[in-house]
């Protein structure tokens, strides 16, 4: 029997404000323990939660950007359960009237477009960590770092519509793209700023309705999520094959194993008593206030590589590297614009350099120029990259460097003249030869040429000039 | 007319003399401190008293008025505040043990406010466990017993501070109400109890016991002193979401506002109850006709979801508390217990020895009507239930301007009395939760006293943010039913 697999993701990104979602503490990664912390965050007797309204334009946005409806009420809840890196014991999320309902994704795969749709988005607090002192099992303390407590998430869940670990793969890096392009999150995943659990379940191809899933955790990049996805679906589909059935429980990715293991079984799962805050309002959303953040919406990656492709004649695929980060893309369409000669090298040259260019190492400036003086035959490929790496290296103007190093090409045909004459007095059998009927000699000649002008000559202006001398 | 003694002195008259160099706020500190002394190991009003934190801050208020300058209309008057306020670098127990040695790193508004405004705070007032009691009997400190009688509760759960004020402790005191907290001992112990419209005075700091329902409010031996102190900690405040954003009144001039053509409305349900005490309903009576007197006419209102108020109230009350009480786990403050070998352990062995059987009750209670499958059942049919009281007291506020009730069903019990009956003792709220329920201001004035000798009071309730109705209609009432100030305890 042939299996398919049905997979829906659950992302959590942690929103790029400045303060935390219902305090003013900084949500900046990396400070001492404990520093980014208050009476509200770390959960003292008395204080409330004051929504930070920055979090909320974050997650509307993205709402927009992924075609979802923003509800004009949506409601804060607390999800009960006993835990030290959860100081008021409650994390407050929004769980039955969320932001955002029913959106969509297109993510592009071999075959062409598929659309993902979007469940809901909702905004929440993340708790803060424990660090244990030794091994988790004998660990003599826990020590609590409540920086992270109540630093913006919002969670963005698909609907069960990936079929294969690619798609899931597809869809996670679009949604991370779309993220960062609308500067809502920062995508670091390493940090934590860009999470993914996933919900799998198989059933045999072509049926209806789903099977039993298991929700995975702990998957810290892109590959690692297609990683699990595979090993869970063969996992699952193993299982069944064997007469088996799949138990619903929670399963714990381990990179280092390649496996999943189960955490937690359906009847261990908590009650979370969820209900209102009463310490937060509803959330109330005018209608204008979406209509001014609409306008904030930028060019988003499926637009941009359908533009760029269009617009610039490159291929496809190489429009969606380049949109691949909108830094990337800005750079690229500045330098097209500096030398609007051949957009198709511009592009070939900022993802050659793609790692530089978003280090803030590289003008726009200097890859036009770079691309402009090899086009026109100034200087040749190997020079171009060369002057490239000498700018990163002395951060001199790559025209001062190329005049400096003398790294020109001879193009002008009068110039090249003299030698050209000179290697064909030089060569005479060769010369016979070639007007004998040995086209192939060709190369020789530009071969003795090039020498002559210790490399400086432009071969296709050599090649040119050869062809016209030895008739 | 004999001079009357310092501690007798109403919050404004202290508050003028001291403004008008008729005293220091050194030595009306100093009468307040001596009186506490003397009287609070009898009355166990006070959980922590402050006499050098007092005296300090009075002198430095006195060389602030030497220089001329004055905080504001509290200047130099020393007060109480109930223990459920957070006083930076004062303990702030809630009358838990799970809080005994917690020093907050942060004032409440309402403790940032009095002190702008000028107060010397004399100390910590004791209340019901994390305020969940009508009889300040479930304090970890002991209970606070009535200045009347000090065989009797003095109500609760703002006991210790409707004790202060009564026994001439303080000039004024702030308490809680959550279904009565304020109100009910005001009543029981002859002062002025008022709960402001919820929203009218922020949360922020105030230890939470039921979110939606908890409100700030003034306990005070007369109506003017309860405007003059209302309109000090009132007003909006950022660090509370659910704070109105809405301008605060002149309390103090609605107190004199004449009460001709004011509609009161006489909620039948109230009336027809079978605990309401002959006694009580005589004295509210009384009030009435004090009303009527003075050009205010009666009409008959009825609030037919009455009957259910309690049970919703303690379906609300404990679920939000079961959340709310959950962060004491022993982590970060306040009591843990020693000895546990992990995690789990060391959590429920820190609530079980931190906290008492009344909020053990409540947070059962309340976990079991958040539970998956019963919260439909429970909490979500008492939230339906609040709506329709809340549009009860919508459509009779159509027909009358203040609700005129008892505050309580009878006056103070005894100590001891209903501890062993949980439901008994949620009875002597009846009256007061349905006003939590809707959000709407109610004051609790004395208009009489028992037989026994003991004190009684009315209940008024108006629509929301309509204090100022109120402060005029208790007024009315305080002027016309001359009544003694402060129990006539030995001191």
């Amino acid at each position: 029997m042939e299996f398919e697999a049905v997979i829906g993701l659950e992302v959590h990104a942690q929103l790029l404000t400045e303060s935390k979602i219902f305090c003013s503490c900084s949500a900046k990664f990396g400070a001492p323990p404990n520093e980014n912390t208050c009476p509200v965050c770390t959960g003292m007797p008395g204080v409330l939660p004051v929504l930070n309204r920055k979090a909320v334009e974050c997650a509307i946005r993205t709402a927009l950007a992924t075609s979802c409806s923003v509800q004009r009420k949506s409601v804060f809840a607390r999800k009960n359960y006993f835990y030290p890196d959860l100081p008021k014991a409650y994390q407050i999320s929004q769980y039955e009237l969320p932001l955002a309902l029913g959106g969509h994704i297109d993510i592009e795969l071999p075959g062409g477009t598929k659309r993902i749709g979007i469940t809901r988005i909702h905004m929440e607090e993340d708790a803060g960590k424990l660090v244990h002192e030794g091994e988790f099992a004998g660990a003599q303390a826990s020590l609590a770092d409540l920086n992270r407590c109540s630093v913006p998430l919002m969670e963005i869940v698909s609907e069960p519509d990936m079929r294969t670990p690619e798609e899931g793969g597809a869809y996670l890096r679009r949604l991370h793209d779309i993220l960062v392009y609308l500067e809502v999150c920062d995508g670091n995943m390493e940090e934590g700023s860009f999470r993914c659990d996933a919900n799998v379940s198989v059933r045999p191809k072509g049926r209806e309705g789903f099977g039993t899933k298991a929700e995975l955790k702990n998957m810290n990049s892109f590959r690692n999520v297609e990683k699990a996805l595979e090993y869970e679906i063969r996992r699952q589909v193993e299982l069944i094959e064997d007469g088996g059935s799949v138990v619903q429980e929670t399963r714990l990715w381990d990179a280092n194993a390649g496996v999943t293991l189960s955490m937690r079984r359906k009847e261990e799962a908590h009650d979370y008593r969820y209900f209102p805050d009463p310490d937060l309002l509803p959330l109330l959303v005018a209608d204008e206030w979406v209509e001014e953040l609409r306008k904030t919406i930028p060019e988003l990656p499926a637009e941009k590589v359908a533009r760029l492709s269009a617009g610039y004649g490159i291929p496809r695929y190489d429009a969606g590297i380049l949109a691949s980060s909108r830094a990337l893309a800005d750079f690229f369409e500045a330098a097209a614009a500096l030398y609007r000669g051949n957009p198709k090298t511009t592009a070939n040259e900022c993802i050659h350099w793609k790692d530089v260019i978003l280090s803030g190492r590289l003008s726009p400036g200097t890859i036009a120029h770079a691309v402009e003086d090899r086009e026109s035959g100034t200087i040749s490929a190997t020079a171009s990259k060369k002057l490239v790496e000498l700018v990163l290296e002395t951060g001199k103007p790559i025209r001062a460097l190329r005049d400096e190093q003398g790294l020109t090409q001879l193009s002008d045909a009068s110039a090249l003249d003299a030698i050209v004459d000179r290697v064909i007095a030089a060569s005479p059998k060769e010369v016979e030869s070639y007007r004998g009927g040995k086209a192939g000699l060709l190369s020789y000649f530009v071969g003795q040429v090039m020498k002559e002008s210790r490399g400086k000559a432009n071969p296709k202006v050599v090649q040119e000039t050869l062809k016209r001398k030895l008739g | 007319m004999a001079d009357v003694p310092v501690h007798e002195w109403t919050l404004l008259e202290a508050a003028r003399k001291v403004r008008e160099k008729e005293i220091s706020s050194r030595d009306l500190t100093g009468a307040l401190l001596a009186r506490i002394e003397r009287l609070n190991p009898g009355i166990n009003a006070y959980i922590t008293v402050l006499p050098e934190r007092a005296m300090a801050q009075a002198a430095e208020l006195d060389e602030a008025q030497a220089r001329g300058e004055l905080r504001g209309p509290l200047h130099g008057v020393p007060m109480g505040l109930k223990d459920i306020f957070c006083t930076r670098g004062v303990r702030t127990t809630c009358g838990s043990r799970i809080l005994a040695d917690f020093l907050p790193p942060y004032d409440a508004c309402v403790t940032e406010k009095v002190l702008r405004a000028g107060a010397v705070l004399l100390g910590k007032q004791n209340m019901d466990e994390f305020a969940m009691g009508s009889s300040t009997e479930t304090s970890c400190f002991g209970a606070t017993r009535n200045p009347w009688d000090v065989t009797r509760i003095p109500g609760g759960s703002s006991g210790g501070t409707a004790a202060a004020v009564s026994a001439a402790m303080a000039f004024a005191g702030v308490g809680t109400d959550t279904g009565g907290s304020i109100r009910q001992p005001a009543s029981l112990c002859g002062v002025v109890g008022m709960k402001p419209t919820y929203g009218r005075v922020s949360r922020y700091g105030m230890v939470a016991f039921a979110s939606s329902l908890d409100q700030a409010g003034p306990i005070t031996r007369t109506v003017p002193d309860a405007a003059r102190m209302l309109s000090v900690i009132a007003g909006h405040d950022r660090r509370d979401s659910t704070c109105a954003d809405v301008p605060t009144p002149d309390y103090l001039a609605a107190v004199d506002r004449p009460v001709k053509g004011l509609r009161i409305g006489l909620p039948k349900e109230y009336f027809e109850s079978g605990g309401l005490s002959p006694a009580v309903k005589a004295a509210v009576s009384k009030a009435l006709s004090a009303l009527i007197d003075q050009g205010a006419t009666a009409v008959e209102v009825s609030l037919p979801h009455t009957t259910f108020a309690l049970s919703a109230y303690y379906l609300i009350a404990p679920a939000e508390a079961s959340s709310n009480l959950a962060r004491y786990d022993g982590v970060r403050y306040g009591h843990r217990a020693k000895g546990a070998s992990g995690l789990i352990e060391m959590m429920s062995r820190t609530r079980a020895e931190g906290f008492g059987p009344e909020v053990k009750r409540r947070i059962m209670i309340g976990t079991y009507a958040l539970s998956a499958g019963y919260y439909d059942a429970f909490y979500g049919k008492a939230q339906k239930v609040r709506t329709l009281i809340r549009d009860d007291f919508t459509s009779a506020f159509g027909k009358a301007d203040v609700l005129l009730t008892p505050t309580a069903p009878t006056p103070a019990f005894r100590l001891g009395e209903k501890t062993d009956d949980p439901l008994t003792m949620y009875l002597s709220d009846i009256f007061t939760i349905p006003c939590n329920l809707a959000g709407i201001p109610g004051i609790s004035v004395p208009c009489g006293l028992s037989p026994e000798g003991l004190p009684i009071g009315a209940q008024l309730l108006s629509n929301h943010f309509r204090e100022e109705t109120l402060f005029a209609a208790a007024g009315a009432v305080e002027r016309a039913v001359p009544l003694p100030r402060v129990s006539p305890i030995e001191g």
